[in-house]
């Protein structure tokens, strides 16, 4: 016993995925179709994006490819407020994602029980009706006349989320003073309906792997039962959040449909104006332009969190 | 469990058909195999034969490399060096699929998208056998499951998985039935019957078995021969009672039960024995009984060989004595288990019967050790007399 | 004094001199069932919240609206359902958005299935950009991928060609992502160890994909298959992008939103819900059916 080294594999080798009996080529060639797919209509679109995001021109007289920079900086010092907007909405809205996925996830892991298949089904299942009848169907129940806003003025939450009037971001405050549709505050709450699933899956995953001995021991060891959830559960928990935080952050600072059924003229969002230079100027380079710029963003997110992490996680 | 069963007497054979072919089983020759992972050497040059018909264990602790021998047997692992020959046949290179042999994993894998009874008859269905239902049927009843053949896996309890996964490698007939640590998961009670359940059958089939675990109680109680398997290599080879009273190396002495080591050194001979000179004491043993070319040696015999009596009583004619001094007694009620200090300061086990009333003597008693020098075996004095012993926490 | 002694011992009858037990409060009672399922209480909040939206959208398909805003109760009307194709513009949307579902549906299961069992079964070189390659579409803004899949068309000439191949296309592209993540989960829960089981009982390498690999990890290809239909009908963004002339259901319904969203838009939206949610549940309430 003494003579097997500290490291030594175990010798079972059950434990090798790798499955019988295949050649060297079987992987690559089960990669091959899709990969490549991906590669044509993701790579390649992205690195055209880039390349048309250097061109100059217009649509009538037909873009050349010159080097512009300048579209930068017309990108970031006319668009740098739209930024800032969309990043704080994405922001608030990630974090009230996870303050509703997280319960969720944790009752599904952890409280269902029997009943765990069956909620995720009733989690997922209201993502099958469209997306666009679920946002307009929130301008109903968060209309100016009904019951939820109604309930909230009088409650005079309207009234302090209106006096919080931040330059850039909430110019206007965060709500209307009797109004939520077309104001921030619809916005986000959009914003954190839509993406919810992105965090809530992921965020289950992870739960759903931790041993709940590990919870045990920690109540074991004097941890009260939210001490046990900071030490023990949370910190387990940290990569689905970190998931479902990747999934979620850029994402939504690039979504133009919640700003536009639930928000005002003022609360567009990078999203917006990417779509409104491509149909409407029809500056093409500018528009490119900025999609790299939120490009840029995820880009740089994915390699902090790989160089931390690695890959094998992600997916 | 079994007791009540219908009787199954030799005379009814448990196969219906081909009695020629279940009387037997197969040789299984392992030629000079090795194993490596990279650096790291999982079996070491083996070479064994296992007769057909026997019960064979390969007992070791966990890492010394007896399961990838067992799945390099069964195909499922490809030896580095060496050839595995079954009956008269080379299966080295073969495929799983394509040996005579079937496995009993350890945590059973059974398929759990197919009930009991379409697991059971996977094996047959791919050889494309025309007594499907028969031999199912048959084996089910064997192992005592037949209601249970239209239920799931995950519907039955480990101890029936277990029958199932013994049932579906046993209906194929194979040469050699290989076996990983299939009790593991048991509890204790359960694997107690599994162990005669198994021998029975193996007894009644006459198939060749190829047993793998760590328990060496359950290797002791199931095989007609067991191979003490460490870091690669095996350590001895012989039946059970000859690896417990005659262990040849350190390892196997440790590993099967408990031994008291005592340095000590060979002076001579006379007749068929050995003189010793054990720290200072004249002790004699016969020299069949030495395993060392070394005179320096471990002088070893087991606690329940040993006498113990208080000092200046009358040991027997020709024993070897050691004095000692008791420094713990655990009365266990069957027996009492004592350590006794001898003079040069090592501490060595006695378990004595309880065979009156009296109760156990006490600590710092001053007593006799002694035992008849048939008990004695001799080991190389340059092995490590810790090796193959259980680690105890506490102990320095 | 032995006589107390052993009296005290052998007395049967309840101490007298422990406090009375606390009177139990209602309240008190159902403060602390609160405390203690406060959490399970969160998560069935939460999915009140998730579904009011579809309540909502499912109500409103029962609506006769005033006008031609669907935003406010007028009163029960089943015309909706019973003549959803009042407006054949819709449900010409809805037959392309099917019809792009089904081949990008198709067509993304079967090439991110190869790429999870690549993944989960296979070693070789190139996992991390692999892997990064396959996350990226998941975390990248719908309006990035669309612009690029734009300027790809322009850059190739063929914008003014844009239409249901255009779209499908970029259906597949973002849907493999979402296939390969679904399928790996599964093929990582399969035991090597039934593979292995599989070969010692005779089955070479296809036999056993076949009756074995492949049976346990169907489940996973179902389930990823219905989420790539899912993302592809509903898809709105990307489609915008990149679907030139064409009208899918979504686009439609954004377009009617300015002018007002018909109530048989809603039918389809209950419809669409009502066939997932029971393709999802039924299996499920069925293996719960099956007998112990």
């Amino acid at each position: 016993m003494s003579a097997v080294p500290a490291t030594a594999k175990k010798d079972t080798g059950a434990d090798t995925a790798q499955a019988v009996g295949t050649r060297w080529w079987t992987p690559y060639a089960l990669l091959s179709p899709g990969m490549l797919w991906l590669v044509v209509f993701f790579a390649v679109p992205t690195i055209t994006l880039v390349s048309t995001s250097l061109q100059s021109g217009t649509l009538e007289s037909g873009f050349s490819f010159t080097f512009e920079f300048g579209n930068y900086v017309d990108a970031v010092s006319g668009s740098w407020e739209v930024y800032l907007k969309s990043l704080v909405y994405s922001l608030l809205a990630t974090m009230s994602c996870l303050a509703i996925a997280y319960p969720l996830a944790y009752t599904m892991a952890f409280k269902a029980g029997r009943w765990k298949n069956i909620m995720l089904v009733l989690v997922i299942a209201p993502f099958f009706t469209s997306f666009l009848l679920r946002t307009n169907a929130w301008k109903t129940i968060l209309s100016d006349n009904g019951f939820v806003v109604t309930w909230m003025h009088n409650l005079g939450i309207l009234e302090v989320l209106n006096a919080i009037q931040i330059p850039v971001i909430f110019a206007d405050g965060i709500s209307g003073a009797d109004r939520v549709l077309q104001t921030p505050l619809g916005v986000i709450a959009g914003l954190t309906y839509n993406f919810l699933p992105f965090m809530t899956l992921p965020l289950y995953a992870s739960l759903e792997r931790i041993d709940v001995r590990l919870i045990e021991a920690g109540q074991d060891l004097y941890a009260t039962p939210w001490t046990a959830f900071r030490k023990v559960t949370f910190p387990l928990s940290l990569p689905g959040v970190v998931a479902g935080t990747l999934l979620t952050f850029i994402p939504a600072a690039g979504d133009p449909v919640n700003a536009s059924l639930l928000g005002g003229p003022r609360d567009a969002m990078v999203g917006n104006k990417i779509y409104n230079t491509f149909y409407r100027l029809f500056d093409y380079p500018l528009a490119a332009a900025l999609s790299v710029i939120l490009m840029a963003m995820i880009v740089t997110l994915v390699t902090l969190y790989v160089r931390r992490a690695g890959t094998e996680e992600l997916v | 469990m079994t007791e009540q069963q219908n009787v199954e007497p030799a005379a009814a054979p448990v196969s219906s058909g081909a009695v020629a072919e279940s009387a037997g089983g197969a040789d299984l020759h392992i030629v000079e195999v090795t194993k490596r992972f990279g650096d790291f050497v999982a079996v070491d040059d083996l070479t064994l034969t296992i007769p057909a018909g026997a019960f064979f264990a390969l007992l070791g602790p966990s890492g010394c490399g007896k399961t990838t021998m067992l799945r390099m047997v069964a195909g499922l692992e490809e030896p580095t060096a060496g050839r595995i020959v079954i009956g008269d046949r080379d299966v080295t290179a073969l495929r799983p699929y394509r040996r005579p042999v079937n496995t009993v994993f350890q945590n059973y894998a059974l398929f759990p998208h197919l009930d009991i009874f379409e697991n059971v008859a996977f094996g047959l269905r791919r050889k494309g056998s025309k007594t499907v239902k028969a031999d199912v049927e048959r084996m089910l009843d064997l192992v005592e499951l037949t209601t249970y053949a239209r239920r799931r896996p995950t519907q039955l309890s480990g101890g029936q998985q277990q029958r199932v996964a013994v049932a579906r490698a046993l209906v194929n007939n194979p040469e050699v039935l290989l076996l990983d640590e299939p009790l593991g998961a048991l509890d204790l009670k359960l694997r107690r019957q599994m162990q005669i359940e198994l021998k029975r059958i193996q007894t009644d089939v006459g198939i060749t078995f190829a047993h793998v675990t760590h328990d060496q109680e359950e290797a002791m109680t199931m095989a007609d021969t067991i191979a003490v398997m460490n870091a690669g290599r095996i350590e001895q080879m012989g039946a059970p009672i000859d690896l417990y009273e005659n262990p040849v190396t350190t390892f196997v002495a440790n590993f099967l039960g408990q031994s008291n080591l005592i340095r000590g050194s060979i002076t001579g001979t006379s007749g068929g024995d050995s003189l010793l000179d054990v720290q200072g004491i004249r002790m004699a043993m016969p020299t069949s009984r030495v395993h060392s070319d070394n005179a320096d040696v471990w002088v070893g015999v087991r606690p329940e060989k040993v006498h113990i009596e208080l000092a200046g009583s009358a040991t027997a004619e020709g024993h070897n004595v050691a004095p000692a001094v008791i420094s713990d007694a655990s009365y266990i009620g069957v027996s009492t288990q004592y350590l006794a200090k001898l003079p040069w300061g090592q501490e060595v086990g006695v378990f004595a019967q309880n065979m009156t009333t009296q109760g156990p003597l006490r600590v710092g008693d001053e007593v006799s050790l002694s035992w008849d020098p048939e008990n004695t075996f001799a080991l190389d004095a340059q092995q490590d007399a810790d090796a193959g012993a259980e680690k105890i926490e506490g102990d320095t | 004094m032995a006589t107390e002694t052993i009296s005290r011992q052998a007395s049967m009858t309840a101490p007298t001199d422990l406090p009375p037990a606390p009177r139990s409060n209602v309240l008190l009672r159902l403060w602390r069932w609160l405390r203690s399922h406060v959490i399970a209480i969160l998560g069935v909040l939460a999915l009140v919240y998730m579904f009011a939206p579809v309540f909502v959208v499912v109500l409103f398909s029962f609506n006769s609206p005033i006008g031609r805003f669907n935003y406010t109760w007028n009163e029960f009307s089943l015309t909706a359902w019973t003549d959803p194709c009042k407006d054949p513009l819709m449900c010409d949307a809805v037959k392309l958005s099917l019809t792009i579902g089904m081949i990008s549906t198709i067509v993304a299961t079967i090439l991110g299935t190869l790429i999870a069992f690549a993944l989960g079964r296979h070693r070789f070189r190139g996992r991390a950009t692999t892997n990064v390659l396959i996350f990226l579409p998941m975390a990248t803004p719908e309006v990035v991928m669309g612009s690029s899949l734009l300027a790809l068309f322009v850059n190739m000439g063929v914008d003014g060609q844009l239409g249901a191949w255009s779209i499908t296309i970029a259906h597949i592209m973002f849907s493999i992502s979402f296939v390969v993540v679904t399928v790996k989960a599964r093929i990582a829960g399969l035991d090597p160890r039934l593979e292995q089981a599989a070969m010692d009982l005779y089955a070479d390498e296809r036999t056993t994909f076949r009756k074995v690999t492949f049976p346990l990890v169907l489940p996973g290809i179902v389930a990823a298959a219905l989420l790539a239909f899912s993302l592809s009908f509903d898809d709105y963004v990307i489609t915008q992008f990149t679907a030139g002339q064409s009208t899918t259901f979504p686009i439609f319904v954004w377009t009617a939103s300015l002018r007002g969203i018909p109530p048989e838009a809603n039918v389809v939206g209950s419809f669409m819900f009502i066939v997932a949610f029971a393709i999802v549940l039924i299996p499920e309430l069925l293996r719960r059916k099956r007998p112990a």
